[in-house]
Order: C-alpha cells, then structure tokens, then sequence
C-alpha cells in the first residue's frame, strides 16, 4: 500500500475528488510530520502510538571494518501497536 | 497529540468540517490497518513504511517477581522511519 493507494481509498470514501483528496492525504502526513519534528508524540487509540525518543551518544562499532566509533545523540521515531491491532494480528 | 487532535488541527487546514476531517482519519487510519492485518507493506513516502514481523517465543522474566515466563511468538508491524522525517526530528 502507497500513499496512492490511501488517495483512493479517501476519494472513494468520501466522495472527495482525487486532487482534493491527494491534498488531504498529503495534509494528514504533513501534521503527523510536524508534530513529530516538535517532539510530540501521536497517538492513534486502536492504531498505534509515534514516540519520539532521544538516545544518547554511545560507543559503536564499523561491523566491516571493527573499528570503534561514537554515534552521535540523536532523536528517533518509534512505533508502538496498539493492542487491538496487536490482538487482531495474533 | 491524539486522533482527536489530529481531526481538529486537519479540520482547520484543510477547511473541512470536524465530521468530514474525521471521517477521512478514521479512512486513513482504517485502511493501514487493513493493509496491515492482510501482512500487505505500506510505503508513505517521507514518513515511513510498516512491515509484519514475525519474532519467536522466548522464556522472559516477569521483572517483579523474577519468576521464568513463556512468551509466545507473535507478529507485529514494525516501523522504519523515513529519510524526510528522520531528519526531521533531527533537526532542532
């Protein structure tokens, strides 16, 4: 599944045409961005929850080379499912 | 920021009203589940893409008592972030 494929499903849904609809797709992923980029987390009950969390600088290696180096700290995106889907998958 | 607060910020953008804003949230949000429940990968450019993945059972230690637990194995979505937003977090 594309962000096409998401396009559709709201045009269809919806009875958007597929330009507004596009704009709209793009719009909700845009605010799902930003929201993350300011570090706050989403939640989306029976979806799941993006966290943002902050790591900090650790020791690592070059699994080629061996060498030692320092990743730098930094803030990534997690997903955490929520237990309905989770539920539905098991 | 919850659902709700995502209706109400794409309500406002998008000049739609809440019931229209949040029919094509739950649109959205259904339709990735759906994908998801059918092990179908989904790609959203820029954000990032879910794919089912299995992990197996293992004996656990409930962190309480200390006491030896099996857990079984299991499938979970697994997200990989995108490039744009990786580095959007990033950058302040």
């Amino acid at each position: 599944m594309t962000k096409a494929d998401l396009i559709e499903k709201v045009s269809e849904g919806a009875g958007f045409s597929k330009k507004e609809s596009a704009e709209i797709v793009e719009l909700v992923f845009d605010i799902l961005k930003e929201n993350l980029e300011n570090g706050e987390n989403v939640k989306v009950s029976g979806f799941g929850n993006f966290i943002v969390r902050h790591k900090k600088t650790r020791k690592g290696r070059n699994p080629q080379t061996g060498d030692e180096i320092l990743i730098s700290e930094r803030n990534v995106v997690t997903f955490k499912t929520s237990q309905v889907l989770k539920n539905s998958l098991n | 920021m919850n659902k709700s607060g995502l209706v109400e910020t794409l309500s406002n953008k998008a000049n739609l009203t809440q019931r229209r804003a949040e029919e094509v949230i739950n649109i959205i949000f259904d339709s990735m589940k759906d994908a998801i429940k059918a092990d179908d990968r989904i790609e959203i450019r820029g954000f990032g893409s879910f794919v089912n993945r299995e992990y197996g059972s293992y004996t656990g230690r409930n962190p309480k008592t200390g006491e030896h637990i099996k857990v079984k194995s299991k499938k979970l979505p697994f997200f990989k972030v995108g490039k744009e937003l990786r580095e959007r977090v990033n950058s302040k």
